[in-house]
C-alpha cells in the first residue's frame, strides 16, 4: 500500500501556509500529525494532489497557561500535552484523557489540531473539549474566529472549518477550584477506537452541593453528545451515588447510536448509561476531594 | 511519469546518509529501499501492527505513517542502532534471547524499538506497565507473555549495567560504543 502521487509543501510559516491553501485550494489537504491522513493516504481513500505539511510552522507548537485560560497550538503533539505538568495542575481531565489517545507512537506524532479538524465522534480530544467548554481559532489569510465546539463539530469526520482556514489554537477555559473531573471509555483493545467514551466535569459550592457540571459522550453521534438534561438534575444537589443513577437513567433515550459489527445500538444506550454514572460518581468524588 | 524527487538528509544510527526521494515515499520505505537497512520491517503499512516502529528525533513512531522527507534533518533509530559496534547485542536483544521473546521474529524490531524507549521512560516497570508500554505492537505468536519476560529482565540489566557504569565512569571516563543509551 503505498499513497498517490501528489505535490508536497512544507512551508515554515502560517502566513505562507495560508496562502498555498488560498493558491491550491480543494486540491490542497493539510498535513499535521498525519497519523488518520496518512494511513488514508497508504490505503487510497485519499489522494490530495497538493499535501501542505505544517509541521515545519513552529509558531504553532506550544501552551500557554494564564490565570484563566490553557491555549494550546495547533500543531502541538499529543505527548506534548500528556507530559505538561503545568496543564496536570490546572486541568487533569485532559492529562488523563490524553493517555486513552492511540499508543504511544500514534502520540509522538499526533497533534491537537489534527486531531480536532479530523473530527472522529471517537475521539478522545473533541469529547474533552466539549466537556470543558472549549474555544477553537481559526485562521485564514483574511484574519482569524473563535468558535465554540458546538458550533465547529457538524457530523462524522465534518466540521465548519472553510477551505482556506487552519486550526492555529485551542482555548480552555481553566475551571474554578472544587472541579473534579473523569473520562472513561469502552475499548474492546486498549488504544483502539472508542465504542462509548465519556467524560465529566462537577464544580461543588461551599456546601458540597453541585454549582455546575458537563457530561459528554463520544461514539454515539456524529459529534460529542453534550448531556445538559442530565447534568442540570445534579445542580444544587448533593451528588450522590443515587442521584447520579437517577438523572443517567434517562440517557437511553436520549442518545441515539448506530448499530454496527461491533456493538447494537441497545448494548451502545447501556454503554452510555455505565459510563456516564461511572465518570460523574469519579468527578463529583474529586472535586469533593478539592473541597478546602 | 515525471518523478518529483527531493533530497533529504539524516543521520540513523549515528551515521549520516542522504537520499532523493518522491514525497510519497514512507520512511519506513526509505530506510529499507532507499538505505539498505532491512531491520525495519512493513506490516500493516497503515499505523496498526507497530513493526516499522523506529526512533524518531528521541520518541517511537511507526515510520510508516511518516513520510521520507518529513523526516529530513532528523534523527533516527532503527534496530540496527541497538548492538553495539562490535555486534554485542543489547541487553534488551539479550533478554528476547534469554527470556525467548519471539518466535517467528517477524514484529520483534518494532517492538525492541518500543520497548527501548519505553525503559528509557520508565526504567523500573511493573508488568502493567509494561504491557502498556508494548500495547502499540502486535504480535501473532507469542501471546506476549515471553515478551513482557524479556522487558523486565532487561529492565533489571540495564538498571545493573548503570550502577556499574556509573562506577566504572567514574573510575575510567568510557562510554558505550552504542548508538543509543538506554
Amino acid at each position: 500500500m503505498k499513497p498517490a502521487v501528489f505535490d508536497y509543501h512544507s512551508p515554515s510559516e502560517l502566513k505562507e501556509a495560508l496562502h498555498l491553501l488560498n493558491e491550491f485550494g480543494y486540491d490542497a489537504k493539510i498535513m499535521s500529525g498525519g497519523q488518520s491522513l496518512i494511513p488514508m493516504m497508504n490505503m487510497r481513500l485519499a489522494r490530495p494532489k497538493v499535501v501542505i505539511d505544517i509541521n515545519q510552522i513552529k509558531e504553532l507548537n506550544y501552551i500557554r497557561i494564564n490565570n484563566s485560560v490553557i491555549q494550546i497550538g495547533g500543531l502541538t503533539r499529543h505527548y506534548q500535552i500528556e507530559e505538561s505538568k503545568e496543564i496536570e495542575q490546572v486541568c487533569r481531565l485532559i492529562t488523563e484523557g490524553m493517555k486513552l489517545i492511540g499508543h504511544s507512537q500514534i502520540r509522538s506524532r499526533g497533534t491537537i489540531g489534527g486531531s480536532v479538524v479530523h473530527a472522529d465522534p471517537t475521539a478522545e480530544l473533541p469529547v474533552m473539549l466539549s466537556t470543558l467548554g472549549a474555544t477553537i481559532t481559526l485562521a485564514s489569510a483574511e484574519g482569524q474566529r473563535t468558535v465554540t465546539t458546538e458550533e465547529f463539530f457538524m457530523t462524522y469526520l465534518t466540521t465548519t472549518i472553510e477551505m482556506n482556514e487552519i486550526l492555529v489554537s485551542v482555548e480552555i477555559p481553566i475551571p474554578p477550584a472544587n472541579t473534579g473531573y473523569a473520562i472513561d471509555e469502552f475499548t474492546l483493545r486498549k488504544g483502539d477506537f472508542a465504542i462509548v467514551l465519556a467524560a465529566a466535569s462537577v464544580t461543588l459550592d461551599v456546601e458540597g452541593k453541585v454549582k455546575a457540571a458537563r457530561l459528554a459522550l463520544g461514539g454515539v453521534d456524529g459529534v460529542p453528545v453534550l448531556l445538559d438534561e442530565v447534568t442540570d438534575g445534579l445542580i444544587g444537589k448533593i451528588p450522590d451515588q443515587n442521584l447520579i443513577a437517577e438523572c443517567c437513567m434517562g440517557i437511553g433515550d436520549m442518545v441515539d447510536p448506530e448499530p454496527d459489527i461491533h456493538a447494537s445500538a441497545e448494548y451502545r444506550r447501556d454503554l452510555c448509561i455505565t459510563y456516564a454514572k461511572r465518570v460523574l460518581e469519579l468527578a463529583a468524588k474529586r472535586a469533593l476531594k478539592q473541597q478546602p | 511519469m515525471q518523478r518529483n524527487l527531493k533530497k533529504i538528509a539524516m543521520t540513523v544510527n549515528g551515521k549520516a546518509y542522504t537520499a532523493s526521494v518522491e514525497p510519497r515515499m514512507l520512511l519506513s520505505d526509505v530506510i529499507r529501499d532507499e538505505l539498505g537497512l532491512t531491520g525495519t520491517h512493513v506490516g500493516c503499512e497503515h499505523g496498526i501492527c507497530g513493526a516499522c516502529t523506529v526512533i524518531l528525533d528521541g520518541r517511537p513512531v511507526r515510520s510508516c505513517l511518516v513520510f521520507g522527507v518529513q523526516a529530513d534533518q532528523s534523527d533516527v533509530i532503527t534496530v540496527e542502532g541497538l548492538a553495539d559496534s562490535n555486534g554485542e547485542l543489547h541487553p534488551l536483544q539479550e533478554a528476547f534471547w534469554e527470556k525467548h521473546g519471539l518466535q517467528c521474529g517477524f514484529c520483534t524490531p518494532g517492538v525492541l524499538m518500543s520497548a527501548c524507549h519505553f525503559l528509557q521512560q520508565n526504567p523500573n516497570p511493573s508488568r502493567e506497565e509494561i504491557r502498556e508500554g508494548i500495547s502499540g505492537n502486535l504480535c501473532r505468536c507469542t501471546g506476549y507473555q515471553n515478551i513482557v519476560d524479556a522487558v523486565e529482565l532487561a529492565a533489571e540489566t540495564l538498571n545493573k549495567n548503570k550502577s556499574s557504569d556509573t562506577e566504572s565512569a567514574k573510575e575510567q571516563g568510557v562510554h558505550s560504543g552504542r548508538a543509543v543509551n538506554v
